[in-house]
């Protein structure tokens, strides 16, 4: 694949003023999306107040090797989901159209490997009735790989439309739409990956 | 009206409206019967008034909702319905089933209705809402394929937009979601499980998903905005509503033997379900204040913003205020739920199928809008009806606190007929307001008589003069 990192990008003077990337309405979804994992984490959080040990000794089971190389696998996706729009910007659709591919061929590396984790945890028994650790867990961890499998779904679309020629420079708003969903889902891994695999 | 064959949604307008009415005659009754237990006993019993009450207005709206459809879908496929006639021949079956099963329950005691309509072969009947004998489940099931059949069958052969598939796939979902009615087994957490299938995947999942087309068909035709905007808000409405009310369900299955993980998931996402509420309301106050054109229909723009923000309050702040399971250990089954099941209904479903009545009417009686007249008399009746629920869904609460602090809490808790007593003023209060709420409907009703000539439309050309 050729592809070269696009820089030079012209910075708005004003920041502050530069209007949000993408479609106004996804910002709404967006907004919306984290209030629902934000009030999930309130919830993990308020419960492991008062079950520290279950939570400490039922993290012990998870795969942290596995969440980090997923972690990883997530974040360059988001590098190579952000190329695809600065290629977009630079009208060097073919490119773009590659970044965005790339971001995909990644984004199912990572659902295939959550897979492959969940098989994992249900032979140790893991399961929604155990106990609230593995509850929260399942439904974190399941609820999140149900938005990269979604986020998967946009940016294929996006991709679709890429190689047909249906953005260019003036024309991106959809590249960015899709792109700023999938930062989003990103970051909630991100955060999701500290509190429920690492910190403890 | 571009199409001819829409005229049809005229007489389920009209059935509408008038079991409407009939639905809060039987409100006042039930209503009266908690201040005064031994009213028109035994000709109706509170059990049969509070039945009546309730499936009256489920007939009604989804007699509206049908009515909606077969507005709508010709006028966004752009093309006459596939059979006027097959519409009209299921007008009259739905409107026939339902007038029977109405008088069934009044004349015939429920448990020999059950014997005489076949419920031992396969038993469905008894539960809240689904207490339809099983000609009329069977009888309403036909009636939707019906509908389906020929709303799709239009589709088919028309446009096919974004809000149209919306609003199909809402109604087939109304059907499919409607089946689980049909299984009542003896184990009562099963049973419990089916039974909000049905009432929760309608009122908190499917039924928002006609109430935003709805809404959406309305705001593109009165604001002028693009359709392209409308339906990208709709659509993000659609996925909020879904990821917040499929799991949301769980907050029904608290303590009734499910597994404990409901507890959480049902309080977490129950919790979010407020917000396609919001959007909604957002969504249309943006679309009014960035509107194009004016319309001449000033009460049906009412009714469209009214809507979202009624149904914020019912089914947004009065659902949540309900539904985290440590608050409905509590307020279960009380007055609570009363409160925000009144606000809820007629904010969000009742309050839609108005707007679209009243957008829709003017013009299956061949005008853009109504005069200025009957129009006041409609915004007259809107503002009495929706101040009267919102003193209805307060009066409830107050019921609602009275007896989760007297019979639920303390050390000393009382008999559920001692708090009953003690919410007693409540109760006279909320019948006050229904008696209002009653008022509100008739000057409503007015309207569609009220005689005028000057229109809206004349007042616009006089300032652009």
């Amino acid at each position: 694949m050729n592809m070269t990192l696009a820089t030079g990008i012209p910075q708005s003077r004003n920041r502050s003023l530069a209007p949000l990337p993408g479609d106004l309405a996804i910002w709404f979804f967006i907004f919306a999306e984290l209030l629902v994992f934000g009030a999930l984490f309130v919830a993990y959080a308020y419960a492991r107040r008062s079950h520290v040990e279950l939570f400490n000794a039922e993290q012990g089971l998870l795969d942290r090797r596995l969440g980090l190389f997923n972690t990883l696998l997530l974040i360059s996706s988001s590098f190579t989901a952000a190329q695809s729009v600065l290629c977009a910007k630079a009208d060097r659709m073919r490119q773009c159209s590659q970044w965005l591919h790339l971001t995909l061929m990644l984004g199912g590396g990572f659902l295939l490997l959550k897979m492959l984790e969940f098989q994992r945890d249900a032979a140790l028994g893991i399961s929604l009735s155990r106990n609230l650790f593995d509850m929260f867990y399942l439904c974190l961890t399941g609820f999140h790989f149900l938005h990269v499998f979604m986020g998967t779904l946009i940016l294929s679309a996006v991709a679709f439309k890429a190689g047909r020629g249906a953005y260019s420079s003036k024309n991106l708003t959809g590249i960015e739409t899709g792109v700023s969903y999938w930062h989003m889902v990103d970051m909630v891994w991100i955060v999701l990956f500290a509190l429920v695999y690492v910190i403890h | 009206m571009k199409y001819q064959s829409q005229s049809v949604a005229k007489p389920y307008f009209i059935a509408a409206l008038g079991l409407f009415l009939g639905q809060i005659v039987f409100g006042l009754i039930a209503g009266w019967q908690y201040i005064d237990g031994s009213f028109l006993f035994p000709a109706i019993p509170f059990d049969v008034a509070r039945m009546v009450h309730t499936n009256l207005l489920i007939v009604w709206l989804l007699m509206a909702f049908m009515g909606a459809a077969y507005f709508i879908v010709p006028a966004e496929a752009e093309t006459e319905i596939y059979s006027p006639k097959l519409a009209l021949i299921t007008f009259w079956i739905f409107l026939v089933t339902g007038a029977l099963t109405i008088a069934a329950y009044l004349l015939v005691p429920y448990s020999t209705l059950a014997a005489m309509t076949g419920d031992k072969i396969l038993p469905s009947m008894g539960r809240g809402y689904l207490e339809q004998p099983l000609p009329t489940k069977v009888g309403i099931v036909l009636v939707a394929l019906s509908l389906l059949f020929n709303i799709t069958m239009t589709l088919l052969k028309g446009r096919k937009t974004s809000l149209n598939m919306i609003l199909i796939g809402g109604l087939w979902g109304l059907a499919l979601l409607f089946l689980p009615s049909f299984y009542l087994p003896v184990d009562t957490v099963k049973a419990s499980y089916s039974w909000w299938w049905v009432v929760h995947g309608w009122v908190e999942g499917d039924w928002e998903l006609i109430l935003s087309a709805l809404l959406g068909f309305i705001l593109i035709k009165m604001t002028g905005i693009d359709r392209e905007i409308v339906e990208k808000w709709l659509y993000i409405i659609v996925a909020m509503t879904l990821i917040s009310g499929i799991i949301g369900i769980g907050h029904h299955y608290y303590y009734t033997g499910a597994p404990e993980y409901w507890i959480w998931l049902g309080s977490i996402f129950s919790a979010i379900e407020p917000i396609p509420f919001i959007m909604l309301v957002v969504f249309a106050v943006r679309m009014l204040l960035k509107r194009r054109r004016e319309h001449p229909n000033k009460a049906a723009m009412l009714w469209a913003i009214g809507t979202p923000i009624m149904a914020f309050l019912g089914a947004g702040l009065w659902g949540f205020m309900i539904t985290l399971a440590p608050v409905q250990y509590y307020v279960h089954g009380t007055n609570f739920t009363a409160a925000h099941g009144h606000l809820a209904f007629f904010g969000a479903y009742a309050m839609v199928c108005l707007a679209i009545i009243s957008y829709a009417m003017p013009q299956l009686r061949g005008r853009a809008a109504n005069s200025v007249t009957a129009q006041r008399w409609e915004m007259t009746g809107f503002w009495v009806m929706v101040i009267s629920m919102f003193l209805i869904a307060l009066t409830l609460t107050g019921a609602g606190i009275v007896t989760t602090f007297a019979q639920r809490m303390g050390d000393n808790p009382v008999s559920f007929m001692e708090a009953q007593e003690r919410a007693r003023i409540f109760f006279i209060l909320r019948e006050v307001a229904g008696f209002a709420f009653a008022s509100g409907l008739l000057i409503y009703l007015v309207s569609f008589f009220a005689k005028g000539d000057y229109t809206y439309t004349d007042e616009v050309k006089g300032a652009l003069k």
